[in-house]
């Protein structure tokens, strides 16, 4: 059974490999060869899953070794795969949800001439995603996680001709790159304290302790913060969450994949996986808390301002992670449930984004929401798959979002005293900005008037998102209309995720019994009761929704944005990150460059052009000596002989 | 004989007619000489084809005997090495003249590949024009016609050429193959003469640029004859310090555990300051062959005015032999006089490494540029010398190896480039070679890298090799300034680079001549030997460390 798991990653591996090698051969069939392996990948899941369920749950870890892959004398990296309850969800989640979307995408991207590359690299994203969380150590975790953000970098720049997408896909790229070297120099920490960096030593396998809890307290807060670090940059998380709404320059299908479902998760999977080590810093863990807890609003915030539709999606994105980071952060009480909110909502982001996507099909790839309107009559399988995406993500009771975000608002307040308050107190008003904003992009997209009618949606100042979708006709007036099946099914059943995953994992706390033996799991000393948090809950989502109905339900959206207030110009500038980042990192670099190229030029070059120059003037002057007379010849060796014999009779006499 | 019955010179002369009575008859290891037998063998049946073989035939029988000489030597060398001389049944020969073991094997074998490799140089008939019919060579068509006269013209006319070249060759590398393995200073003084006066024959033969090539001869034979009489001198001083000229017992006085005193020299034995001045003396003189600063000043001019396969071959096999003579001297004769030698040479390398790197700077003729290369090279391998481990010795003789093949590559470079003036060797007319004859300029390029030190080539390898050794035995601070004047040495190596590839090539530029198919594998070989021993030096590092033990 454990030989499956390299198969596992095998099978999306070998279809990125035909996909992008094979060449144009492949290009009618190239849709089908990426869906089919992901889909092998996505049955040998449950295969596996299957095999783990017919077991006790102290004997559901597989682990296979592969090959020794570098093996220097204290240095020992493998490429081994770990398999447990923790990483089958992943796989799970990756394989499944992935591979609807690569149906999705048959449709979504049918007209696009380079298909055949966009599976290919949805394909590699697979594979990397995959070995990612399958990893037995983090040397190979981390191939798995560049892995990642190589796909990542890829697909957001797909349509590298629009130098948005192509500047988005770079920032990604730098951005991540911050957080991966966080990652690496965890790694390299753990090697220098522990002299391993393999999961099983480290943080135990078997039932045996790992070594993870040794060290000290500071040296377990360095490699957690360094950790976190690597987290904040692949999930987005508040100081380097720039990138994610830009990366909706992508193909939707890529949002829905990598930047809503999975790869933005990968942040959380490495907390949790690294739980032994958060366990022993406690400070470090208050970090991630709080760094969970900015998010959630900061996202949240972010997703009330935007006009687009799909960063309105990423803003929330980002806060649902926040969520995850948040309930992480919490320790064995939050570990479990942030596990159970990333599944739930790897279900309904990713049926939003599709069915985001779905209405960008059917809208001439219009993307701004001040330009839909009454589309559930259109579109009504979109419409109807959207809005239970949307009940869930609200937490709408008996939807998965409410079982899970529930628990980490409880988890929350459980984590006691003052903390504990301030924690669950953003959590639930970030329960209620959730509401509002999705209830807003709701009303903007399904409901009201139809403001699309009667003017071109394609303005040149506001160029669409997804141009090569443009077989539609340009500047003409949209016709909404239904996708096709392809698109649709995917939709249904994430739609069925959305609604029942939540409940399923809950009743009889089926996910935490399942999840407990990797994670651990501790109740909290919760101040207020489950009832009392499930209200407070319950009130905070009315009043979103409520002021939402109020602002965009009962009064008609104007189509052009009005100017707002501060907050909400501030907002539509992503709470003015990206000023930020300029003004400081971008300003103070270029500052600093500057400067240090002037010492270079000044300085440095002086040193060395002097050094050159005297060098050089020197090797003028002795050139002389070289006067090409035998007898000056001559009387340079008398004089070396000379002093040679004079030194080896002082080095005798001293 | 006891030493206690030493008296008088009486009693020592009565004594002394005992062991006369039983002289034992001189014996001789012909089989572990061979490869020096050899080749003076083939040397003087080259003498005897100039003189009974027509002429039309002689540069045939010569390149085949002395090709034929020197390949037999090496397998020689070999089968030796591979019976045992090298390590375990190490021995001195020849009643105590000649050593055999792992370090004069190594450099014999060195020695005997680079002069194959630069014999086919020597041989190369494709590059000159053809006078009057004839294929000619770089040497002179006649050595004793004087340049520019009515003789000269006529020898020319009638098609001669210098096949002697060849057995003057032999004759060289015979003294270079008994040099670094001898075991006494006279056998070392007559091996420095047997390949030094071939050597200063060859330098005044070039076909052309004639009087240059004269004088450089004639300035290098000066010199050598000034820096051979300061080794004569030291040899006497050492003798009289220790009584014998025999390496095992100068050593032995020198650590103080001599047992034979030979009584006729009882006052001046042990007197230091004839060991200190006799080896100084004689280092002085090794350090001229090796042109190590301030013995080093005949070097550019007679590696410029020298025909330039003569320049190659001596360059490279020269400083092997030299080198490894050094190497004994100082490791078998003077270990326990280090603490004396050791400061002098530390300095001696310093203004080497230095002094060859910096002046090289200013060079523009391409030769001269290589001979001060060379200078630099000499002090980089004195960094390894000083070491004074078995690394040290292991480290030299692998760099001696690497270093010989790039050198007669890079010099068999040079007799390519040419335009009417023959080969055109100032570094302006190189301009732009890159560009019109990619291959030359690109392999000229990796001789380059090599000297230059640079990772994958052999030069790298050997660089690493001796300075790793010198810093191992105390001598960082000497690695430092190696690496410095490494620095300062890739900026003329790289600047030649740039000049081959990234400059405009000139109008009046010289042409590429196509060789026969003797350059070619010189060459061939050259970057053949800088690239394996540049890849996967392993295998020659072992083997250098295994020849790194001297035999007393």
């Amino acid at each position: 059974m454990e030989n499956l798991i390299a198969l596992l990653i095998a099978a999306p591996l070998l279809g990125a490999a035909v996909l992008l090698v094979g060449g144009r051969r492949l290009d009618a069939v190239g849709q089908w060869v990426g869906t089919l392996l992901s889909t092998v990948s996505f049955v040998l899941g449950l295969v596996l899953f299957g095999d783990l369920l017919g077991r006790s749950a102290e004997d559901r870890t597989l682990t296979q070794h592969l090959f020794s892959w570098i093996p220097v004398e204290g240095f020992q990296a493998d490429v081994g795969f770990r398999l447990d309850q923790l990483s089958m969800t992943f796989v799970l989640l990756i394989t499944g949800v992935g591979s609807l979307i690569h149906l999705y995408s048959v449709g979504y991207m049918e007209h696009d001439e380079r298909r055949r590359r966009f599976f290919g690299y949805l394909n590699l994203f697979l594979a990397a995603m995959l070995l990612l969380v399958l990893a037995d150590n983090y040397l190979l975790l981390y191939v798995g996680w560049e892995g990642v953000g190589l796909a990542s970098y890829l697909l957001i720049g797909f349509w590298q001709h629009k130098p948005s997408a192509a500047t988005a896909a770079k920032k990604a790229f730098l951005v991540n790159r911050v957080g991966d070297m966080g990652l690496s120099i965890a790694i390299m920490l753990m090697f220098t304290t522990f002299g391993t960096f393999a999961f099983g030593p480290l943080l135990g396998a078997e039932g045996q302790q790992g070594i993870a809890g040794d060290a000290s307290e500071g040296k377990l807060t360095a490699i957690a913060l360094m950790l976190l670090l690597a987290a904040c940059g692949k999930s987005a998380q508040v100081p380097l969450q720039s990138w994610l709404g830009d990366a909706m320059e992508g193909p939707t299908p890529v949002s829905a994949l990598i930047h809503a479902a999975t790869m933005v998760t990968a942040g959380v999977y490495l907390i949790v996986r690294s739980a032994a080590i958060f366990n022993g810093a406690p400070d470090a863990q208050l970090v991630v808390t709080v760094v969970g807890a900015v998010t959630l609003l900061f996202g949240a915030i972010v997703g009330c301002a935007k006009d687009d539709i799909k960063k309105a999606l990423a803003g929330s994105t980002m806060s649902q992670i926040g969520y995850m980071v948040l309930a992480a952060g919490l320790g064995p009480i939050g570990y479990v449930f942030a596990i159970m909110h990333l599944v739930t909502h790897g279900f309904f982001k990713a049926g939003l984004f599709l069915g985001a996507g779905s209405v960008m099909h059917g809208m001439n790839d219009e993307v701004d929401m001040r330009k839909y309107g009454g589309l559930r009559k259109y579109m009504p399988v979109t419409f109807v798959t959207f809005g239970l995406g949307y009940l869930a993500i609200i937490g709408f009771p008996g939807l998965s979002g409410f079982f899970s975000k529930d628990k980490i608002i409880e988890a929350a307040f459980a984590k006691g005293g003052a903390e504990g308050w301030i924690l669950g107190g953003c959590a639930l008003l970030g329960a209620a900005i959730t509401a509002y904003y999705m209830t807003r992009v709701m009303l903007m997209t399904f409901f009201g008037e139809e403001r699309w009618k009667n003017q071109p949606t394609r303005s040149p100042e506001a160029p669409s998102a997804e141009p090569a979708a443009a077989h539609h006709g340009e500047h003409a007036e949209p016709h909404p209309h239904e996708s096709p099946k392809v698109m649709t099914i995917p939709m249904i059943v994430l739609a069925f995720g959305s609604v029942f995953a939540g409940g399923f994992f809950s009743i009889g706390d089926r996910f935490l019994h399942w999840l407990e033996p990797v994670t651990g799991h501790s109740e909290g000393d919760s101040p207020l009761s489950v009832a009392a948090v499930t209200g407070a809950t319950m009130v905070c989502l009315v009043i979103g929704v409520g002021i939402a109905y109020a602002q965009y339900g009962r009064r008609p959206v104007p189509v052009v944005a009005p100017r707002g207030s501060l907050l909400t110009r501030a907002a539509r500038r992503d709470l003015l990150q990206d000023d930020f980042n300029h003004v400081v990192l971008v300003r103070g670099g270029e500052h600093l460059t500057r400067s240090l190229v002037y010492v270079d030029h000044t300085l440095v070059d002086g040193v060395v052009n002097g050094t050159a120059a005297s060098v050089g003037g020197l090797s003028g002057r002795l050139r002389r000596l070289q006067n090409g007379f035998a007898r000056s010849y001559a009387v340079s060796m008398f004089g070396g002989a000379a002093v040679l014999v004079a030194a080896t009779l002082l080095m005798r006499a001293v | 004989m006891s030493a206690s019955a030493v008296h008088s010179l009486w009693t020592t002369a009565a004594t002394a007619a005992d062991p006369i009575s039983k002289i034992d008859t001189p014996k001789i290891e012909y089989g572990q000489l061979s490869p020096t037998l050899i080749v003076v063998g083939a040397a003087i049946a080259g003498v005897l084809v100039e003189a009974f073989v027509p002429r039309k035939y002689r540069y045939h029988a010569q390149l085949i005997l002395s090709t034929a000489a020197l390949i037999v030597a090496f397998v020689a060398v070999v089968m030796l090495a591979a019976d045992g001389y090298g390590t375990t049944k190490a021995r001195i020969a020849a009643m105590g003249a000649i050593a055999v073991d792992g370090p004069a094997l190594f450099l014999q074998g060195t020695i005997l590949l680079a002069a194959l490799v630069g014999l086919f140089t020597f041989a190369e008939r494709r590059l000159d024009p053809e006078a009057h019919g004839t294929r000619v060579d770089s040497f002179a068509a006649q050595a004793a016609s004087v340049p520019g006269s009515e003789s000269e013209q006529a020898a020319v006319k009638a098609g001669f050429t210098t096949t002697e070249v060849f057995p003057l060759l032999l004759f060289a590398v015979a003294g270079m193959l008994v040099f670094p393995s001898a075991n006494d200073l006279l056998t070392l003084f007559i091996a420095l003469e047997v390949f030094s006066l071939p050597l200063y024959l060859l330098c005044a033969l070039a076909r052309r640029k004639r009087l240059m090539s004269q004088e450089a001869a004639v300035k290098y034979f000066l010199l050598g004859a000034f820096a051979s009489a300061f080794t004569l001198f030291g040899i006497a001083l050492l003798y009289g310090y220790a009584g014998s000229v025999s390496y095992g017992t100068i050593a032995q006085v020198v650590d103080g555990t001599v047992q034979n005193v030979n009584p006729a020299l009882a006052d001046t034995m042990g007197n230091d300051a004839l060991l200190l001045v006799g080896a100084a003396l004689i280092v002085m003189g090794l350090l001229f062959k090796v042109g190590a600063v301030p013995f080093h000043m005949w070097t550019p001019d007679v590696y410029q005015g020298a025909p330039t396969p003569v320049t190659g071959f001596m360059a490279a096999a020269t400083k092997v032999a030299a080198f490894g003579a050094l190497l004994r001297l100082l490791y078998v004769v003077l270990p326990g006089l280090r603490w004396d030698w050791r400061p002098v040479m530390w300095g001696v390398a310093i203004i080497t490494m230095l002094g060859g790197a910096i002046v090289a700077i200013t060079q523009t003729d391409i030769k001269r540029l290589l001979a001060y290369s060379s200078i630099a090279h000499a002090g980089f391998i004195l960094a390894g010398v000083i070491a004074t481990t078995p690394d040290g010795v292991s480290s030299v003789l692998f760099y001696l190896a690497a270093y010989s093949f790039v050198t007669i590559g890079a010099f068999a470079v040079v007799t390519l480039v040419r335009d009417a003036g023959g080969e055109a060797t100032h570094l302006s007319k190189w301009a732009g070679l890159g560009r019109r004859s990619p291959l030359v300029a690109a392999v000229l390029a990796v001789f380059l890298l090599a000297f230059a030190g640079i990772p994958l080539t052999s030069g790298f390898a050997g660089k690493f090799a001796v300075f790793k050794a010198a810093a191992e035995g105390g001598a960082a601070p000497l690695v430092v300034v190696g690496v410095i004047s490494s620095a300062i040495a890739a900026f003329f190596y790289i600047r030649v680079i740039v000049l081959m590839f990234f400059s405009e090539p000139r109008p009046d530029g010289p042409t590429v001549a196509v060789p026969s198919p003797l350059t070619v594998m010189a060459i061939g070989v050259g970057v053949a030997v800088t690239l394996v021993l540049g890849v996967a030096p392993q295998y020659f590092l072992d083997l250098a460390n295994q020849a790194g033990v001297f035999v007393r």
